[in-house]
Formats: C-alpha cells, sequence, structure tokens
C-alpha cells in the first residue's frame, strides 16, 4: 500500500471530504443550538471536536446521523450524499456509526450477541429470521470482541459490564457495523485515567481503518488522541488547529476559563 | 435410537432442548391434549376419572386464553409493545367464526329464513350485506380469521410504529382503537348482530356443536393450536430477530443507529400476534357459543396484560401459566364470591408488580437458584 494514503479503505484520489457541513443552522424555541456552523472532516482523519456545556455537539450528532433535521444548510457525506434526505436507518446503513455518550448496549444480551447484532450484513426482517451465522462472521465477531478487550467476557450479560466496558463493547459494535465514519460522543466520561488512555490507544488503532469524529472534554484524551481540534462555541466554531495552536487562542481560554 | 438423533437435529429439537420449561409445558399441553377427551368420552359417567363435559369446555376456554396471552407474550415480553387493546383482534377473530356458524344454521333459526340470520331478519333487512359474503365457506372464513385481525394490526401498526408512537402513548391508542370497536359493534345498523352478538350456533361443519365428540375435539384443536403457537413463538424470539426485537425493547434508538428499520421489525411482530390473537377468538367462540361486543371491552384487554404479567412476561411459558392460573382463580372466585372478584384481579396486579416483577416464573426459578446456591458450596468443598 502506498504511504500516501492514510488506510487502504479509502479512495483518496476521488474523494475530497468524508463530512462536509457548511452554514449549518438549528433553532429550539428560538434558542440556536447551531449557529452557522461549518467543518470539514478529510478521509482517514481523526478530529477531536471540544467545546463547553451547551456549545451544540450533541446537536451536531443529531444532525449528522439523522435524528435531527437542520432549519438551514448543507449537510454531506462522501462528498455527494445528501444526509439531511435520510432517517437514523438510512444513515447508519449509508456507511456513520455513532457512539452515545451515555453508554448504550443491550444489556439482557450477551456481549457476544450484541456484537452480532451489530455485525454488518441484511437488515431486513425476513432474513433476520432466517438467519444462519457464516464461519467468517462468527470469527469476525471474535476479532472484534477481543480488539475492544472483552474477550473473557464474550458470554455474560451486556449488563454486568463496568461503564467502561461497556463504552468499550459499544465502540466494536461500532466497529463491526463496517461505517466509513464513526461519531463517537464522550468514550472516556467516567472512566478511570488508565480506561481513557486505553480508549484514546484503541480509537486511534481503529482509526487505521475509519474516519472518527470524537466529542470529548478531558484535555488529557484529547492530548493523547494527537489529532486536530475543533473548538464549538455557541453552536458554530470558535477555533480549529493542533491542540498546542488551538489552546493558545485568547478566545478559546477566555470561553473554557470565563465559564 | 435413529429417531432420537433426527429429534436432536431438527430445528424443533434444537429449539426445545435448549427450551426446558417450555418442554415440559408442551408435554403437559400433549397429556391433556389426548387425557382430557379420553376421560370425558370413554370412562363412565360416575367413575372418578371421568371428566364432565362443562370442565372440557372450561379448560378449552382457559386454552383459548392462553394462546391470547402468547399473542401478547410475544410483543410485549420481546418488543416491549404493550398493547392494551389485543382483546379486539380475539374478538375480530372470534366474530369472523361466529359469522360462518350464523351461516351454517341455515333455515333451522328462529324465523326459518334459509338466506339471512336471526337478526338481520327481526331488523327487516332484505338481503344479505356484501360483507357477509363467503361466510358460507368454512376455508373463507378460516381465512378471514387470520386476515381480519392482521389487516388490522398492519394498519394500525403501520401508523403507530410509523410515527414513533411508543409506551403509553401506544397503550393508550389500542385501548382507544377496542373502545371505538366496541362501540362500532354495539350498534345494530354494522350488521353483526349488536349488542347480543353472534349466537344460537347448531353445528361446525356439520358436527353438532352440543355433543361432547365435537366439544373434545375443539378442545384438542385448541390443546394443538396452543402447543403449536408456543413452538412458533419460541422460534421467532430464538432467532436473530428475536434478538433485534430485544434489542428494541431494551434500546429502541441504539437499534436504529445500528440501521434496523425498527417500524419494519414491529410491525412484523404486532400482525404474527394479531393473527395468534384472532385464532384464539376463532377457537373460543365455538366453545362458548357466543360472541359479543363484550369481547371488545377495554377491561378484557387488561386482563390479559394482567395473566402475562402475573405468570411472567418475557418468557412464553410465562404467559399459558399466568393465563391458565388467573382464569382458574376467577371461575373459583366469581363462582364463590363474585362480588370481590375484581377486587382480587386489581390486587393481584399490583401485588405482582410490586412484589413479583418477574411473575410465577420468576419465583419458582428464584427457589430453583437459591436451591443451586445451597449445593455449590457443598461440591466444591468435595473437590477441595
Amino acid at each position: 500500500m502506498s504511504a500516501v494514503v492514510k488506510s487502504p479503505g479509502f479512495h483518496s484520489s476521488e474523494l475530497q471530504s468524508m463530512l462536509y457541513l457548511n452554514g449549518v443552522t438549528k433553532s429550539f424555541d428560538g434558542f440556536k443550538a447551531i449557529n452557522n456552523l461549518s467543518l470539514d472532516i478529510a478521509p482517514g482523519e481523526l478530529r477531536a471536536i471540544i467545546g463547553p456545556n451547551g456549545a451544540g455537539k450533541s446537536t451536531m450528532m443529531d444532525i449528522i446521523t439523522g435524528k435531527t433535521r437542520p432549519d438551514s444548510g448543507q449537510v454531506r457525506f462522501k462528498d455527494s450524499i445528501d444526509l439531511t434526505q435520510y432517517d437514523e436507518a438510512d444513515i447508519a446503513n449509508l456507511g456513520i456509526g455513532r457512539k452515545f455518550q451515555k453508554p448504550t448496549v443491550i444489556e439482557t444480551l450477551t456481549v457476544w450477541e450484541n456484537v452480532e447484532l451489530a455485525l454488518a450484513g441484511t437488515r431486513s426482517v425476513i432474513r433476520a429470521l432466517w438467519h444462519k451465522l457464516s464461519s467468517e462472521q462468527g470469527d469476525r465477531i471474535n476479532e472484534v470482541i477481543k480488539l475492544v478487550g472483552l474477550k473473557a467476557k464474550a458470554a455474560e450479560l451486556a449488563g454486568s459490564l463496568s461503564h467502561g466496558q461497556k463504552q468499550w463493547l459499544e465502540i466494536g459494535m461500532l466497529i463491526v457495523q463496517g461505517p466509513e465514519l464513526l461519531l463517537v460522543d464522550e468514550p472516556a466520561a467516567g472512566m478511570t485515567d488508565q480506561e481513557t488512555m486505553e480508549t484514546a490507544a484503541l480509537l486511534k488503532e481503529i482509526n487505521r481503518e475509519h474516519t472518527i469524529v470524537v466529542v470529548e472534554h478531558d484535555m488529557d484524551f484529547i492530548k493523547a488522541l494527537d489529532s486536530k481540534v475543533t473548538v464549538l462555541h455557541e453552536g458554530s466554531v470558535l477555533a480549529e488547529g493542533r491542540l498546542e495552536v488551538v489552546s493558545a487562542n485568547p478566545r478559546v481560554i477566555e470561553v473554557y476559563l470565563g465559564r | 435410537m435413529l429417531n432420537t438423533k433426527i429429534f436432536e437435529r431438527s430445528a424443533i429439537g434444537r429449539l426445545l432442548l435448549a427450551d426446558k420449561a417450555g418442554s415440559y409445558l408442551l408435554m403437559v399441553l400433549f397429556a391433556a391434549m389426548v387425557l382430557v377427551p379420553l376421560c370425558n368420552l370413554l370412562m363412565p359417567e360416575g367413575s372418578f376419572l371421568h371428566i364432565p363435559t362443562y370442565i372440557v369446555v372450561l379448560l378449552g376456554k382457559y386454552l383459548c386464553y392462553a394462546l391470547l396471552a402468547l399473542a401478547l407474550d410475544l410483543i410485549w415480553g420481546y418488543c416491549g409493545i404493550l398493547s392494551l387493546g389485543h382483546g379486539a383482534f380475539f374478538a375480530l377473530g372470534g366474530y369472523a367464526m361466529g359469522m360462518h356458524l350464523m351461516r351454517q344454521i341455515g333455515e333451522r333459526g328462529v324465523y326459518g329464513n334459509a338466506d339471512l340470520p336471526d337478526f338481520m331478519v327481526f331488523l327487516n333487512w332484505t338481503e344479505l350485506p356484501w360483507y357477509w359474503y363467503g361466510f358460507d365457506s368454512f376455508f373463507f372464513s378460516m381465512f378471514m380469521v387470520a386476515m381480519v385481525p392482521a389487516a388490522l394490526a398492519f394498519v394500525f401498526g403501520w401508523l403507530a410504529f410509523r410515527s414513533r408512537v411508543t409506551g403509553v402513548y401506544l397503550s393508550i391508542i389500542t385501548q382507544a382503537m377496542t373502545y371505538a370497536l366496541l362501540l362500532a359493534f354495539f350498534r345494530n345498523d354494522m350488521g353483526f348482530g349488536g349488542n347480543n352478538g353472534l349466537t344460537d350456533f347448531k353445528d361446525i361443519l356439520g358436527f353438532n356443536l352440543q355433543s361432547d365428540i365435537t366439544r373434545c375435539v375443539l378442545f384438542a384443536l385448541s390443546a394443538l393450536s396452543v402447543m403449536l403457537a408456543y413452538i412458533l413463538c419460541r422460534a421467532i424470539v430464538s432467532s436473530k430477530y428475536g434478538r433485534v426485537l430485544v434489542a428494541i425493547r431494551d434500546a429502541e434508538s441504539r437499534t436504529r443507529f445500528m440501521g434496523y428499520r425498527v417500524e419494519h421489525f414491529k410491525l412484523f411482530v404486532f400482525v404474527v400476534s394479531a393473527i395468534l390473537a384472532g385464532i384464539a377468538g376463532a377457537l373460543y367462540v365455538p366453545q362458548v357459543g357466543i360472541i359479543n361486543p363484550g369481547e371488545f371491552g377495554p377491561i378484557n384487554s387488561i386482563e390479559i396484560v394482567i395473566w402475562v404479567a402475573i405468570g411472567g412476561r418475557g418468557t412464553l411459558f410465562g404467559a399459558v401459566i399466568g393465563a391458565a392460573a388467573v382464569n382458574y382463580a376467577k371461575t373459583y372466585f366469581t363462582g364463590a364470591f363474585p362480588e370481590v372478584w375484581l377486587f382480587m384481579l386489581g390486587a393481584l396486579f399490583v401485588i405482582s408488580t410490586l412484589y413479583l416483577p418477574k411473575g410465577i416464573v420468576g419465583v419458582v426459578k428464584q427457589l430453583q437458584d437459591r436451591r443451586a446456591e445451597r449445593n455449590a458450596p457443598t461440591s466444591q468443598g468435595a473437590e477441595s
């Protein structure tokens, strides 16, 4: 593989941007949660998005994944797909995976079954009724469970996992979904320092094959990711660049320290 | 030897080997299917093995309720759809069967009119409404027993699930649905016999409905239907489809973000459940001999939920046990202390919600686990 292409999965020569937001605005009862937001994520990129509470991070995720429709603006996936035309299930099948802020796994199913449900493949009712797992699919599930460090827990109910383990399981579920773009909402929330570092390493590992957008508060985590950072404030981009540069920006310091 | 191997390898065999409680339940149902008719028909009256006909009918009724409870547990226990209007599908299946039985009466009615049922003659109607056409045919009627509830469930489910109506709101509109049907079926000009409903049935496929043999056959068919429905439901919930249902129940939006069309998954199971409820109604009507709008009553639908809750939600066999247990209690108490039954029912629901969240089945399982725990340390001690 050529060194220019960051990941073998991307046709970088044709694709300009993985995710492109332009002038997106969304208000709730007059309050502008997202205000003329523009964002451009390149294929293969790992992007961290930070911002104080109420900066519009979650609303942005909702708009990208089809849960919320923007009032105006463009939301494009892989240059040409207009995401505002689709709903959650469509967008998931187009190749965008989302990890929620609160770990959301199916607690009454086992770790293995959780990953099985998320595994890429048909989503039709009839096929699900007659579905039989192929050995390759089984291997893929085991592989991902191992990647997220839950091999010993595969047969246990997801509800019995610790908070951090649930976060990893959910990340594993996202990976097997085979998305090109992963949206990860506060993966380190509620984790111990060591778990936080492990999660950062895991995301960097996953980034070798997937474009990732991470929303996070934890500065140590952002530092460990060592990626480009976008700072959101009051629904629009305040600053963008390497963490060292961004954190020296006086506006950013004011927003973060002025709170 | 060969036979057991084939059984173990067959799809149903694998299903049942993994479901011990379900296998016991099927054995009990099978035994009842064979023994109850035998004890009724072959044992002489007065023998202590003799089962009187009224008990056969009563047990047959319980089986219809068990089938109805299974239908509800499939959607409520596994997909979180709390329908408070499932009695409507039961009643529609019952009406479809009742219409066939009415057509079978022919000219033996009070007015001796071969073309019109008695209540239409009484209302001075001159011809049969178009929607009664075809009910002379047994097979068409059986088709409608499944299709009418299925069609209502499809249209209702399509609208409700597509608009993402969930939880309490869904429960309320299902209740409204059955109440609306109750009011509609009370009207004489609907052409379903008004508040008297359909009754005075004579025979089915030429067999006298009052005869012991017919009653025993109906009982056996009810038992068989519960068994088949149980296997069907177990197959559904054990498939990947069933795991998607559980995912929808526990984390609906997560399931959407995994790319599953939640509304399609809900709609399918809702329609299957409605068909099972319709079949239960169709088996019920020839055994009790009447179907009237009272079956659409909101209270009936709520009772189904209570059976499932008391038996143990999300287990399938719990639904069957709950339906049988609560209805036995109902038979007993409405006979012994008729005025306290509704209070009892309410109390049962409150008690089961507060103290037995997993129903009778949950209590049994708890006791088993406790016993296993008590035995576990001794076996460990033996090893060390």
